[in-house]
């Protein structure tokens, strides 16, 4: 997919995250905070990276705001942004397929 | 991925808890408070602005949670809303267990989910069937209509009243007695009961009106509800509590099971217990005591 | 070295009689040379003590760089005075190479935070460290580990001369113009003033700070004017507000109610919920909660507890107004309930810190415990819990009286939900043992129970009573499957913190965080 504008989901509650895309043309860009750097960092920057690989997004700029959300929940909100950012999340989401 | 087992159309329902399908700080463990079903909510709870994200975090909650043995259904929004058939897609691709159709006044409405249910089915190579259906009635159409709409597919499982929707259709208000939603609540009952289905009640959202919330209960029971819709763990307790069987009840109902299964076996179909005469019409009702007894932690024999 | 509860202590720190833990009990029927201050008399009748300002007392007690300085935390997150006696000793009077013993220091204390980066404060010594100065210390800016001592060890170390406390600052919400200091009767009350006891006795110099001054003899006195130098009249040592809360309402949380429910069948369970039991609990919302089901207990067995210490809140208060507890006796009071009670319900008494919890004197209250229930912030497969580190590293918590309450009871029950956001509480190594697993019994999590293996007695009670219980091992394996394993933290190789066990010996040490960065 590509990201056509710029897109959020998620809120900055606690165990969710907060999840902007941005269009971009170089690749994939990340920025990332998050209440649980040390101990999951690497762990969210994966499942983040895995996300937009099964969306096949191929150039944007991702931040993500993360308050402590399990890996369902960052799954769960990088592809409501990456849906909304080409306003297509309403309906025919390939459950099981792309979102996986 | 947490394979669920089949769900069954008949079990335990008690207490069904909602919890806001879009809050993952609420659903990624509600379970532990014990409660039978957990009910996500795609429809009151969610913002409509929040409806796509709320899916997607549903998806994978239904995807990755392990939920045990508590049944994990879905309401979903409205049949007049533009959301609807994706709610279902995604219940259906997520494995949800059943789904609870909000405003359910026809057989039609039922209907109409049900096909949806069915291609979704077919689209995402999930079982035939396996998905089970209820039905909020929330309007006096949806009351008057109860009969076939329990009777509407053979994927219902239950119906259940919700209580703010038909006070307002009815321009009534909450009665400490019960008395705005009698009739509802009977015609409802007897509507479920005689489709073989079961039937729950609305919730009672004062928190902090312990008393009020047991006299409801009490009156669910003296009714004949299965179960009750709940918006708060504490509220899980009270009504486990309240439809335990006594203990006499439990004793009573072993002894008609155990003898009718050794009368039975020799051939005789009329006998005594405790000098009390007893057939087969006794034993569904022993054993369905029997099973809320071993949920309750009354009974661990193996009759049930 | 590494110690009984597998931790390596650098050799480096092992110097002047330091040893490394090797096991609860390991000091027992040693001898202590306890050590006396050196003060001055005031021979001729004095008029009064009072000094104009802070500068002025701090002068008049030969205040100079390269001494240490002891607080008290009893105004806990309303207290102005650790912060002014700070300011006035290094903006005005320049001081420097200063180092802080406080029984805690909280987010209060964060402007102290400043004088460590600029290296004025370069030791601490402490229970709790929290806010800004924990934030520092972590990034290691203090010149010195810091030291982190239980309640009870800090009065243990104190006489014993581990700390020799230069000038102890009292912050008395009454005094009079002597010195006579009580927690209650003025504007910015807190109670009692159990910890400000001992420091007071050791110290060379003692001054006091109040804001409301009462006439002479301010009696019954919690710090006597024997032990006083100077007396100073502020406008206001802290922030009632923050000093004691309105009233400390049981938890309405249904995880906390399901969690405290299971902590009194626990102690239910077991022989030692007999009439005249005694009992402690932490203020955290299960803790806490756990009074009121513990009280449906007793009415239905028709038994009455025999007396409770502690941190004390309205619940306890209560229970003693009601007549069914004997005694309760605190070293701190949290909210306004026990603080317009101390001394004043009957049955509500005062005392120090080392009577409370101090392992090396000839008998502390926490060792007749029957029961105390306790939080954590992570515990391990070894029931070691860890109540002064975060999960990522950085200080930002406090023994305070839990390892010696955990070691002195008959049982010790940690409450604490088994995952906190994304943490894990239940996991397989903390990063830092504040209370050793040997004297911790059973786990009380929102997921299951868990008896420590060291206690075939307790499995046998919950067994008997039909309470259900798993492998502490389990629970870690379900909170990591619901959060992922998380990975192992980067360390720098200097040492921020070093953690004293309450006999004295080193428990752990806390190096430097190494941060990730994307």
């Amino acid at each position: 997919m590509k990201v056509e504008k710029t897109a959020v989901a998620g809120t900055l509650e606690s165990s969710d995250a907060m999840v902007t895309v941005e269009p971009s043309k170089g690749g994939i860009e990340m920025e990332l905070t998050s209440s649980v750097m040390n101990q999951y960092g690497r762990q969210i920057k994966a499942v983040v990276l895995e996300t937009l690989e099964h969306l096949e997004v191929k150039d944007c700029k991702v931040t993500i705001v993360d308050k402590g959300a399990l890996d369902c929940t960052l799954k769960a909100r990088v592809e409501c942004a990456v849906f909304r950012s080409c306003g297509k999340s309403d309906k025919n989401i390939p459950w099981g397929g792309a979102v996986r | 991925m947490i394979p669920r087992p089949r769900p069954r159309r008949f079990r335990l329902r008690r207490t069904m808890m909602f919890m806001n399908a879009q809050k993952p700080g609420l659903i990624k463990d509600a379970y532990i408070y014990g409660c039978d079903s957990i009910m996500l909510d795609l429809e009151d709870a969610v913002a409509e602005n929040q409806k796509d994200a709320a899916r997607f975090s549903l998806y994978h909650a239904l995807k990755t949670i392990d939920y045990g043995n508590t049944e994990v259904i879905v309401r979903i929004n409205g049949l007049d809303t533009p959301h609807w058939q994706e709610d279902i897609r995604v219940c259906v691709a997520g494995g949800a267990d059943g789904i609870r159709i909000a405003k359910c006044e026809s057989a039609q409405d039922v209907i109409t989910v049900e096909n949806a249910v069915l291609a979704a089915e077919k689209e995402f190579g999930v079982e035939e069937g396996r998905t089970l259906l209820m039905a909020a009635l929330e309007s006096p159409k949806g009351i008057i209509n109860a009969y076939e709409i329990c009777t509407a597919s053979k994927r219902m499982f239950g119906v259940a009243i919700s209580g703010g929707d038909f006070r307002r259709c009815m321009g009534t208000h909450f009665q400490r007695d019960g008395v705005d939603l009698l009739v509802a609540r009977g015609q409802m009952l007897i509507a479920a009961r005689a489709a073989g289905i079961q039937c729950f009640d609305t919730v009672f959202t004062d928190l902090d009106d312990d008393e009020g919330f047991e006299a409801e209960l009490l009156q669910n029971k003296a009714m004949g509800f299965d179960g009750k819709s709940l918006i708060n763990p504490k509220q899980i307790r009270p009504v486990h509590d309240l439809l335990a069987p006594t203990e006499k009840e439990v004793l009573w109902a072993k002894k008609v099971v155990e003898a009718y299964r050794e009368q039975s076996a020799a051939g005789v179909g009329v006998f005594t217990v405790d000098g009390k005469m007893i057939d087969i019409a006794f034993i569904p009702g022993a054993e369905r005591t029997l099973r809320l007894a071993k949920a309750c932690g009354m009974y661990d024999g193996d009759l049930v | 070295m590494i110690n009984a509860v597998g931790r390596d202590i650098p050799n480096y720190l092992l110097k002047d009689g330091k040893e490394v833990y090797q096991g609860k009990f390991y000091m027992d029927g040693k001898y202590i040379q306890k050590v006396a201050p050196k003060t001055v008399r005031y021979e001729k009748p004095q008029e009064s003590k009072i000094v104009a300002t802070i500068v002025d007392a701090l002068k008049q007690c030969g205040a100079k760089s390269g001494m240490t300085f002891s607080f008290h935390h009893h105004l806990r997150n309303g207290d102005y005075v650790a912060n002014m006696v700070m300011e006035a000793a290094v903006r005005e009077l320049g001081l420097c190479d200063l180092t802080i013993a406080a029984t805690s220091l909280g987010e209060a204390n964060d402007p102290i935070a400043e004088y460590i980066e600029e290296g004025k404060v370069i030791g601490l010594q402490t229970s709790g460290i929290r806010g800004k100065i924990g934030d520092v210390v972590s990034k290691g800016k203090l010149k010195t580990p810091a030291i982190i001592r239980s309640h009870g060890g800090r009065p243990r170390a104190i006489e014993a001369g581990e700390v020799h406390i230069d000038i102890a600052f009292v912050a008395a919400p009454t005094s009079d113009c002597v010195g006579n200091c009580r927690g209650i009767g003025g504007k910015s009350n807190c109670g009692s003033l159990g910890y400000a006891m001992t420091d007071a006795r050791y110290a060379d110099k003692v001054v006091v700070v109040t804001d409301c001054l009462v006439d002479f003899p301010n009696y019954p006195a919690s710090v006597e004017a024997i032990d006083v130098d100077a007396v100073v009249v502020v406008d206001s040592i802290g922030n009632p507000a923050k000093i004691a809360s309105a009233a400390a309402r049981i938890s309405k949380n249904p995880r906390d109610l399901m969690m405290a429910e299971n902590v009194a069948k626990v102690i239910a369970s077991t022989p030692y919920f007999k009439d005249g039991f005694s009992f402690q609990t932490g203020v955290g919302g299960p803790s806490l909660a756990a009074n009121l089901f513990l009280e449906r207990f007793m009415d239905k067995r028709n038994i009455k507890m025999g007396w409770a210490i502690g941190g004390i809140c309205g619940p306890m208060v209560e229970l003693l107004k009601k007549g069914k507890v004997g005694k309760v006796i605190d070293v701190q009071d949290f909210d306004l309930d026990a603080v317009n009670s101390i001394n004043q319900t009957p049955g509500h008494f005062e005392m120090s810190a080392s009577q409370y919890a101090n392992p090396a004197n000839k008998g502390a209250f926490v060792n007749k415990l029957d029961f105390v229930v306790l939080a954590a912030l992570e515990i391990d497969t070894n029931f070691n819990v860890n109540v002064l580190t975060g999960s990522d590293g950085v200080l930002r918590g406090a023994p305070g009286g839990h390892p010696d309450t955990a070691a002195g009871s008959k049982c010790c029950i940690i409450v604490t939900p088994l995952i906190r956001g994304r943490m894990a509480t239940v996991c397989e190594h903390v990063v830092t043992v504040t209370t050793p697993g040997d004297c911790v019994d059973v786990l009380v999590t929102d997921y299951g129970i868990a008896v420590n293996p060291l206690r075939p007695d307790i499995i046998e009670c919950l067994d008997n009573a039909h309470i259900p219980h798993v492998s502490i091992e389990s629970l870690k394996e379900k909170a990591y499957s619901i959060v992922g394993r998380p990975d192992d933290l980067e360390w720098e190789d200097n040492v921020v913190a070093v953690l004293e066990a309450r006999d004295g010996t080193i428990l752990d040490v806390v190096r430097q965080i190494r941060p990730y960065k994307v």
